[in-house]
């Protein structure tokens, strides 16, 4: 296996309409930023990967125009997952590993202003069971919840808990997009309350991937990807044990996270009820610091925010804030499909 | 900067999927009143049932009905409904494990309020009056005191069985282009095109998108292009689009308008379509009260050297 490491990492502002920015101009910033601190340009990245969903915005191939950003002609190796882009470095990360590119270029972007997001994300959903019947991500994610409820693992009391730890937390968060003392507002489908549901907004983040060597050229700390892996569950949702996350554990396990400590995991858990069960399921205790951004209920720009969390994570080994971190990212209902890296900077290693 | 621009959008598709033998089976049973499920290797019955075990892999038909009367495992009370969702009133979402299967189908409660809701409770189904061989067919759940439904051996062969369901679906979006492409349209309101140079390679792109696909930086001089362009490649449409106004065989070019470096496609009019060629020169022509030319038509002026334009083709 090759070293390879997140050398750089930039995120948007997220904001609840970015009305006067098309997604490639939402975009270009954070590649340029990412591209400067790197010094690299975009002819001298082996690989680009991007991840993102038509259905956000309502615009068909809306990857391909993202595309004029990354500076496509002459002809680039390029891939696009229908994902969030923590899937796309996943694959990047496959492509460092065959010898085929040394550098990846990875970016995310969702624009959920233009639509309802909790009746887009519907339409990921199985088509002949469950679609028609329109269950909206909140939904789902409250069914979720009050299974945890039922089972002892958590109460309405914990779970705002989380909500303030996070939104205080996002205080320190320059591009969340809420922070601070956040009401616990209205039931928005029982048992979840408004606080306890991610903002809707727009935002887009990058990374750059590099192998060996010249990782180390790039960044004085590099955040080495010691292993990655992600699972997915059945898509039933009444086949699935909701109270756990037995895809997230599996992953954690072959990314190698239980075989020493983290002291820091940035979990994608876009309702508190999940991060309860992620908790679990990734046996993180009270030592361990989660989401010190904020986590995605400061910001949850849809098919970015898992990318974000691998992005967080790595910026604090850059950062020596962090020697070995756990990220995750999920995507579909109710956890369905995990990804956990595990980070750590070079003198964790030695 | 101009106003950026937005408006309604509505992507909407009625998606038509056929059925495998398990969903056909357990579609057709709702239309008939029957819920089935399916069992898997290890004896478990799954409900809705799948076509694969989600264990072994291994293709699975063993269908079995399970009663109409279940127990509720999880719930989630939503207090204003969203358009299409199965009840217009509030209700309470479901996972119900029928009497008989051993998962639990997502469906929805009718329910007075939460408090008249609670995992373990006791519900049956209540049947769609019109029912065409889908999951709706399932009106929802109600509360049920009584007994547990009976279910007897079914096979899962029905007379007439379903083998395919439309499922429309329909988003609303209120759609924003952006800086770069609200700039364009509002100066073709204006009957002018503008095309943007990029700061690094100084090409004309137009429409602009706000960046240079080529040097990958964001673009936002604004260049006035045309009206005028040139042909650069054509194609003839012999074909009738449904609900488009247009004579067949008509053609539809690509066009370098003049100081632009990128071609954009348009129709051409005002001239036969077997003699459109490369290098003929043309000019839009404006449809009354619309933002886009209508087509464009022959200058008059001599053809364009090739290698005028030949880095745009």
């Amino acid at each position: 296996m090759r070293d390879v490491a997140i050398v750089a990492f930039a995120q948007t502002d997220h904001l609840r309409r970015t009305d006067d920015l098309s997604e490639v101009e939402m975009l270009m910033p954070v590649l340029h930023r990412v591209l400067d601190a790197t010094g690299l340009r975009t002819s001298d990245i082996g690989f680009t990967c991007s991840g993102s969903s038509d259905y956000l915005a309502g615009r068909a191939f809306s990857f391909t125009m993202a595309l004029d950003g990354v500076g496509a002609h002459p002809p680039i190796s390029e891939s696009h997952v229908e994902m969030d882009g923590a899937w796309a470095l996943y694959e990047a990360w496959v492509k460092i590993q065959t010898g085929e590119a040394d550098t990846a270029l990875v970016y995310a972007y969702g624009k959920s202003s233009p639509g309802q997001v909790r009746d887009v994300l519907t339409r990921q959903l199985d088509p002949y069971y469950t679609a028609p019947l329109w269950p909206d991500s909140v939904a789902l994610a409250a069914l979720q919840a009050q299974a945890l409820i039922d089972a002892g693992d958590t109460d309405e009391a914990a779970l705002a808990a989380v909500a303030a730890r996070s939104r205080r937390d996002a205080s320190d968060n320059p591009h969340a997009q809420l922070s601070g003392a956040v009401p616990a507002g209205e039931r928005l489908v029982g048992p979840l309350r408004t606080g306890d549901c991610p903002p809707v907004g727009d935002g887009a983040a990058a990374v750059i991937l590099a192998a060996g060597d010249t990782a180390r050229a790039l960044c004085a700390r590099p955040a080495w990807i010691r292993g990655i892996d992600h699972r997915i569950e059945a898509h039933g949702l009444g086949v699935r044990e909701l109270t756990d996350s037995p895809s997230a554990r599996l992953a954690a396990e072959r990314a190698g996270a239980f075989e020493r400590p983290v002291d820091t995991a940035e979990l994608h858990a876009p309702f508190t009820s999940q991060e309860v069960v992620l908790r679990k399921a990734l046996g993180l205790g009270d030592g361990v610091r989660i989401n010190p951004s904020g986590g995605a209920l400061a910001a949850n720009p849809v098919m970015a925010a898992g990318l974000i969390r691998l992005g967080e994570a790595a910026a604090r080994i850059h950062r020596g804030e962090s020697d070995r971190a756990l990220a995750h990212a999920t995507s579909g209902p109710c956890l369905q499909q995990n990804l956990v890296a595990v980070l750590e900077g070079e003198s964790a290693h030695a | 900067m101009p106003d950026v621009l937005s408006a309604p959008l509505v992507v909407e598709f009625p998606f038509t999927r056929s059925l495998g033998p398990v969903q056909s089976a357990f579609l057709t049973g709702l239309r008939e009143r029957t819920v089935l499920g399916v069992r898997t290797g290890d004896g478990k019955v799954l409900v809705p049932p799948v076509e694969y075990d989600p264990v072994t892999a291994e293709e699975i038909r063993d269908l079995v009905e399970v009663a109409p009367t279940g127990t509720v495992t999880t719930w989630a009370w939503n207090p204003r409904p969203r358009r299409a969702q199965p009840l217009d009133t509030p209700f309470a979402w479901v996972l119900v494990r029928l009497d008989g299967a051993d998962t639990a189908l997502l469906h929805v409660l009718d329910a007075p309020g939460p408090d008249a809701v609670r995992t373990g409770m006791r519900v049956r189904i209540r049947w769609a009056e019109s029912r065409t061989g889908a999951i709706t067919d399932i009106a929802c759940f109600e509360p049920h005191e009584g007994a547990p439904g009976v279910s007897s051996p079914h096979d899962g062969v029905f007379a007439d069985p379903v083998t395919g369901i439309v499922t429309p679906a329909r988003l609303d979006y209120t759609y924003s282009p952006g800086r770069a492409q609200s700039a364009y349209l509002e100066a073709l309101a204006g009957h002018r095109v503008v095309g943007e140079r990029c700061p690094s390679c100084r090409k004309v792109y137009v429409p602009p998108r706000g960046a240079c696909p080529t040097c990958g930086v964001a673009t936002s001089e604004q260049v006035e292009v045309g009206p005028r362009g040139t042909v650069t490649t054509f194609c003839v449409v012999n074909i009738k689009a449904k609900n488009l106004d247009i004579e067949v065989p008509y053609v539809y070019a690509h066009i370098a308008l003049d100081g632009a470096d990128l071609a954009l496609h348009a129709r051409i009019g005002g001239i036969p379509y077997d003699q459109v060629r490369m290098g003929l020169r043309v000019e839009p022509v404006w449809a009354e009260g619309s933002r886009h030319p209508d087509h464009y038509r022959p200058t008059g002026e001599p053809d364009a050297d090739y290698d005028t334009y030949k880095e745009l083709v």
